[in-house]
């Protein structure tokens, strides 16, 4: 393979493997949307997912950190339920105050299942999971079909969350309630059941897109590791417009964006890396400009 | 019990007690030992001259004009969640200006380091104001997206521009003598408190004498009833307290660079920005009760720090008690809310009985 071809290989593989929490967090958090939800928390869901994944693989494996962060992440989405739609406090600030929450939790947990040494802690990651036949395309195959279990995870929700939507009867119910919660409630849509059920869910996303980062990224677990792609993840839902595809897209665009840095290092290219710990963030303002005029927001968002 | 949840001061006390109760717990459970991690905690505020004046009010001043900030954009309905990012910006501008006061008057120094770290806030949050304006854009997100920004380019500053001069550590240099605030006698007190505690009357005056301090709070209790009664101009009455809330900000890190840290580093902030949030709502935007809030929390982070030595507890932990204090806040806003709406049904039923 030639020199370009390898390093664009790199490229690409490192752009979905970035893109896959943020798909799986905003895949969540759509789905929330949709039934007119805005889940602050789903940061904090993450990061819960995170510590939970950690503490899971360490006791019995990642399939047991898998199934700790989803759990975590749900409990995190039912505090979050529990006060927004149960009681209606303001959206935005309880999303805000569970987030909160939940990096005092995992700093305190963590370091007391971990210690505080540094980098004590180091978990088997989960290996890539060569797909037979489509891995053998020329420069992609390596890229897209060598890749963690929980990418293909991310990739198969996009259909299934298309279908759930669009062709289904919780997807309909779903929409309307947060298009008009009055006018579901009238027509004999559980809007509050509706509503619990789809941030849950994304919390479990939330929480499996912690597992990802832990398990099938960095393999250990530090402080605020999350670092804003929960809030990125919900400019990721912007800008795919609420919809699955769009969704996916965009998410592959930031994995993109951020997979730049390793393109410029393997060309030998010398840029201040702080411009790319700022890319994502400076992408998603510059996404939301341009997408928020264009894309209509479910009706009744964070009512 | 509905009506007590209408009073600011029984919800307080109520929301700090549930602060702290799940904190216990919760350290109970992660192992800890709460009655020792709880003293550490009072003790790292409280128990001595010292923890007092250097730990507690010290950290109390970011938190109140920070609070301030965020109050003044919540008031009108605009949630700058942003206030983080607009402090790291201000303490750029602070320490970049800071550093070349050197033989500058005292005056001049310290008011140009302050004025720098005010524009520095409105600059910062000026991206968010034209985005919401122009585009739409949640002023949440923006502002919250902004701080991890921020945080970017202290860590650039550090590195790059502003890197100390033997370019060793990750910090600036020291700011000049002359843009150094003057401390209180045998302590890290500095003269911030006084500006700090003047705002928020400054504030609360504004808030409650002024044509401005009415529009504000009619938009933000209403901006559809604010627009349709054609008196005030809702999008403007916005765009001005996120311009103001944000010139809180970076000035409140222009007073941390000149009166605590003289120099600029990563972290310089532990989560004040977030921290403030809670402190506005706490006081339920009221400039004076910041004031009381401030130093509450101040406390706690000065606790904060204590529990950390003493008892071996992480200082994040408390942002559990903080985030338990906002919850139940909210909580008894709704609940207070919807006992009045039921009075006010009843009477109505009453009437018409």
């Amino acid at each position: 393979m030639s020199d370009g071809g390898a390093i664009l290989t790199g490229f690409l593989a490192a752009a979905v493997r970035i893109s896959t929490p943020l798909l799986l967090a905003a895949t969540g958090e759509m789905i929330n949307e949709r039934a007119g939800v805005i889940n602050l928390g789903v940061e904090g869901a993450m990061l819960a997912g995170a510590l939970a994944s950690a503490i899971g693989a360490a006791a019995g494996g990642p399939w047991l950190g898998v199934v700790a962060a989803v759990l975590a992440g749900v409990a995190m989405a039912g505090l979050f339920s529990a006060a927004a739609i149960g009681a209606r406090t303001d959206q935005i600030i309880t999303g805000t105050a569970v987030t909160l929450l939940a990096v005092g939790l995992t700093g305190a947990i963590y370091r007391r299942a971990f210690g505080s040494g540094g980098p004590g802690l180091s978990l088997p990651t989960m290996g890539a999971v060569p797909i037979p036949g489509l891995r053998a395309i020329p420069v992609i195959g390596p890229a897209l079909f060598e890749q963690p279990a929980l990418t293909y995870v991310g990739w198969v929700l996009v259909p299934i969350a298309w279908w759930f939507l669009f062709r289904s009867w919780w997807g309909l119910a779903l929409r309307a309630t947060g298009e008009s919660a009055e006018a579901a409630r009238a027509s004999g849509v559980p809007v509050r059941r509706v509503q619990t059920l789809a941030t849950l869910g994304g919390g479990a996303l939330a929480g499996l897109a912690g597992a990802t980062l832990v398990l099938a990224q960095v393999g250990t677990f530090a402080e605020k590791m999350t670092a804003g792609r929960g809030f990125i993840a919900i400019a990721i839902v912007v800008l795919g417009r609420w919809h699955p595809v769009g969704v996916l897209l965009a998410a592959l665009f930031f994995g993109g964006a951020n997979a730049l840095q390793y393109a410029f290092q393997a060309m030998g290219l010398s840029v201040p890396y702080q411009l790319f710990l700022v890319m994502p963030y400076a992408l998603a303002l510059l996404a939301l400009a341009g997408a928020v005029g264009r894309a209509r927001a479910p009706a009744g968002l964070g009512r | 019990m509905s009506k007590l949840l209408g009073r600011p001061l029984v919800v307080g006390a109520l929301a700090l007690a549930a602060g702290f109760l799940v904190l216990a717990l919760g350290l109970g459970l992660a192992g800890y030992d709460p009655a020792l991690s709880l003293g550490a905690l009072w003790r790292g505020a409280f128990g001595s001259w010292y923890a007092l004046s250097s730990a507690t009010l010290v950290r109390a001043v970011p938190l109140i004009v920070l609070g301030l900030g965020v109050a003044l954009a919540f008031r009108a309905g605009a949630l700058n969640i942003g206030a983080e990012g607009q402090f790291y910006a201000g303490a750029i501008a602070a320490t970049w200006v800071g550093v070349h006061a050197v033989g500058w008057p005292a005056p001049v120094a310290v008011g140009a380091v302050w004025v720098a770290a005010t524009v520095a806030g409105v600059v910062w949050i000026g991206v968010p104001v034209l985005l919401k304006l122009r585009f739409g854009v949640l002023e949440v997100i923006s502002t919250l997206l902004l701080n991890f920004v921020a945080e970017a380019a202290v860590s650039y500053a550090v590195t790059g521009p502003l890197q100390e001069a033997r370019r060793v550590y990750p910090e600036s240099d020291p700011i000049a003598e002359a843009a150094r605030l003057p401390l209180l006698h045998d302590s890290r007190l500095h003269a911030g408190l006084g500006v700090a505690l003047l705002l928020a009357v400054a504030l609360w005056l504004l808030f409650t004498r002024t044509a401005w301090g009415f529009r504000l709070r009619a938009v933000g209790l209403g901006p559809r009833a604010a627009e349709v009664s054609g008196r005030i101009p809702v999008k403007r009455v916005i765009a001005g307290a996120l311009l103001w809330s944000g010139a809180f900000a970076g000035l409140g890190g222009g007073i941390e660079i000149s009166g605590v840290t003289y120099r600029l580093f990563q972290n310089l902030s532990p989560g004040y920005g977030f921290t403030a949030i809670a402190v506005a709502l706490l006081a339920r935007l009221n400039p004076l009760g910041v004031i009381a809030t401030g130093l509450l929390f101040g406390a706690l982070e000065a606790g904060a720090q204590g529990m950390q030595r003493e008892a071996g507890v992480p200082a994040v932990a408390v942002s559990v008690a903080e985030a338990v204090i906002i919850l139940v806040i909210l909580l008894a806003e709704v609940l207070a809310r919807r006992a009045t709406e039921r009075s006010v049904a009843g009477l109505a039923a009453e009437e018409a009985a």
